[in-house]
């Protein structure tokens, strides 16, 4: 068949397909549901019809005008409209817990290689006060002690309101920085995770070392007991998703590397979700209550620890129950 | 951009073209070897430029150009002198209230950097202010619209693209990729293609038609078209020079004329 009969014979069918396309693709008027169910079948024409010319050595120009039609009829056809929160609720409720204990033994490795240098650290400080100075140099170690001088320390709420919202910003953008940083450097090997890990359990050490040395441990520890179960946890995991990431370019089993590394990060992202939503918890809580003095340290670490069991029973228990798929 | 597929696209063509047509068989088969890739019938075929085919469930086979790092880097550019914008004005706004506006200011910072691009891509189609300037689109490798999840993972990989510093990662991959994929696209499975150019008709200056030789591939025609789409971009000296190279086939005293002429017949003008 020559081109000009072929266009002749076809045109209509493109013409409609291309109508109905602008339609859709202008999303204000929705085309009528007529128009819609012959969608497909126009779709099924329109790929029929650029093969053929492109089988047929039609003009180059031909084949390139149906290609795009097919390239924005695929687009329209497998859109998907993912309804957002029965998602996210079902995803709060049982699909992250139910994740972080498939992946436990990257969660597990990370919380060694946070919390053993924090560990570590506290005890050598605690043994050797000076060695703060290699973690933290001089002038955030004098910052620390003012922040948690029990001198400068005001009854009531210690901040006001507004200076609150200042630290929430801060501790939004920040913390959230710091995990999305630590979860994306894993990719080179895992190399980036691991050292983000190890040096925030060194500094965390060493603060911690270093203040209970100058014996502020109650105002440090009151403040820190409130937001940590949630923000540590939470960039525990961020450093184990990126670890995985890492691991799946070091050991691809019998995939490419490539395939590995997608299918590590189609469930690596699903944990950095819930990173974000505990992080921004912690900061929540670390800018509105861990600040707050009208507790006492008693009532402080009660609460504290609640959250602790709180964050540990949701990993835990979580979602134990749902077996859906 | 476009400008640089086309040039790319004939260079590649040129060697090819001589070559077959002066039976030079080594520089045919070396131009092979370099362009060679299994196309989607299984068969070894010519590979012009970056063009993509992906076959969908339909047995379609989805042409998908993927936009290389000068277009990219580009786009960024504009998406950050936008985003620099918008903080600007937040910051001159906010400042005015205090450490209130300062925690606002941090958080709207945070955002722009962290889920600029992942609002517009999940939101808009894939397209971002500043790929819309150049007519580039994310989508999935797959062909199908990006969605949330590897929406958020290729950018927070970027932090592994910037690494060690200025996105020197990035751009090295990209520049290895035969798709352009840096390190987020090539794990978030995502891609950056040219968005479909309106088909314009363009005026080739030229009057008549001329039949393309019949054994001409669709690329091949392809590259026809494009040399009649950019001539005027093109001295008169250089047309001549780059086609006269076609001028044993065409058994004509002024190549490009012919070109031109083919490429009226090919859009279907008089």
């Amino acid at each position: 068949m020559k081109q000009g009969q072929f266009e002749a014979i076809h045109q209509s069918t493109w013409k409609k397909f291309s109508d109905l396309l602008n339609e859709l693709e202008a999303e204000k008027n929705t085309p009528s549901a007529e128009a819609l169910t012959q969608f497909a079948a126009l779709y099924r024409k329109i790929c029929h019809l650029h093969g053929l010319t492109r089988d047929r050595h039609y003009s180059s120009y031909l084949v390139d005008y149906l290609g795009d039609l097919v390239i924005r009829g695929h687009q329209q056809l497998y859109q998907r409209k993912q309804p957002l929160l029965p998602l996210f609720l079902r995803f709060l409720v049982s699909d992250f817990p139910q994740l972080v204990r498939q992946e436990q033994r990257y969660i597990w490795f990370a919380t060694g290689l946070l919390y053993l240098p924090t560990l570590l650290m506290f005890l050598l400080v605690l043994w050797q006060p000076d060695l703060v100075y290699t973690v933290i140099n001089p002038g955030a170690v004098d910052n620390l002690e003012n922040m948690y001088d029990p001198a400068n320390r005001t009854l009531g709420s210690a901040r006001e309101s507004a200076t609150n919202w200042h630290m929430f910003g801060f501790y939004i953008s920040n913390n959230i920085g710091v995990a999305f940083r630590t979860f994306a450097s894993g990719l080179i090997f895992a190399i980036g995770s691991i050292f983000f890990l190890i040096y925030n359990g060194f500094h965390f050490g060493a603060a911690a070392g270093h203040l209970t040395h100058v014996q502020f441990t109650e105002t440090f520890f009151t403040f820190v007991i409130g937001h940590c179960s949630f923000e540590l946890t939470a960039i525990v995991i961020a450093g184990a998703a990126g670890i995985k990431l890492g691991y799946a370019l070091l050991h691809p089993g019998n995939q490419t590397r490539l395939d590995a590394l997608k299918r590590a990060a189609a469930i690596a992202i699903r944990l950095m979700y819930g990173v974000i939503i505990m992080l921004v918890i912690a900061a929540f809580i670390e800018a509105f209550w861990s600040s707050n003095n009208v507790l006492q340290p008693g009532q402080k670490y009660i609460a504290g620890s609640v959250l602790w069991a709180l964050v540990i029973a949701y990993f835990m228990l979580s979602g134990r129950r749902n077996k859906s798929p | 951009m476009s400008g640089y597929t086309v040039d790319r696209q004939w260079v590649i063509l040129l060697p090819i073209c001589q070559a077959s047509f002066y039976k030079n068989l080594p520089l045919a088969q070396a131009c092979l070897s370099r362009a060679c890739v299994i196309s989607d019938t299984g068969s070894p075929d010519l590979r012009l430029d970056t063009r993509l085919s992906l076959e969908t469930p339909e047995g379609a086979t989805l042409p998908l150009i993927p936009a290389g790092i000068g277009a990219r880097i580009m786009a960024f550019v504009v998406d950050f002198l936008i985003r620099s914008g918008i903080s600007l004005i937040f910051f001159l706004s906010f400042a005015l209230m205090g450490y209130f506006g300062t925690g606002m200011f941090l958080i709207i910072l945070f955002l722009l950097e962290w889920f600029y691009p992942v609002y517009f891509e999940v939101w808009r189609h894939g397209v971002t202010p500043g790929k819309k300037s150049l007519g580039l689109r994310v989508i999935n490798d797959d062909g199908t619209p990006i969605t949330f999840g590897p929406s958020l993972l290729r950018n927070l990989l970027r932090v592994a693209d910037f690494l060690p510093f200025m996105y020197l990662f990035g751009v090295v991959t990209s520049v290895v990729n035969p798709q352009f994929k840096r390190l987020g696209d090539l794990a978030a499975g995502t891609l950056v293609v040219y968005d479909a150019k309106p088909l314009t008709m363009a005026n080739f200056e030229v009057k008549g038609r001329r039949n393309v030789p019949a054994d001409f591939t669709t690329d091949e025609q392809r590259a026809l078209l494009m040399f009649a789409e950019r001539s005027n971009r093109l001295t008169p000296e250089r047309q001549q020079e780059l086609a006269s190279i076609l001028a044993p086939l065409l058994h004509t005293h002024d190549p490009v004329v012919a070109i031109k002429q083919m490429a009226n017949t090919m859009v279907g003008r008089q």
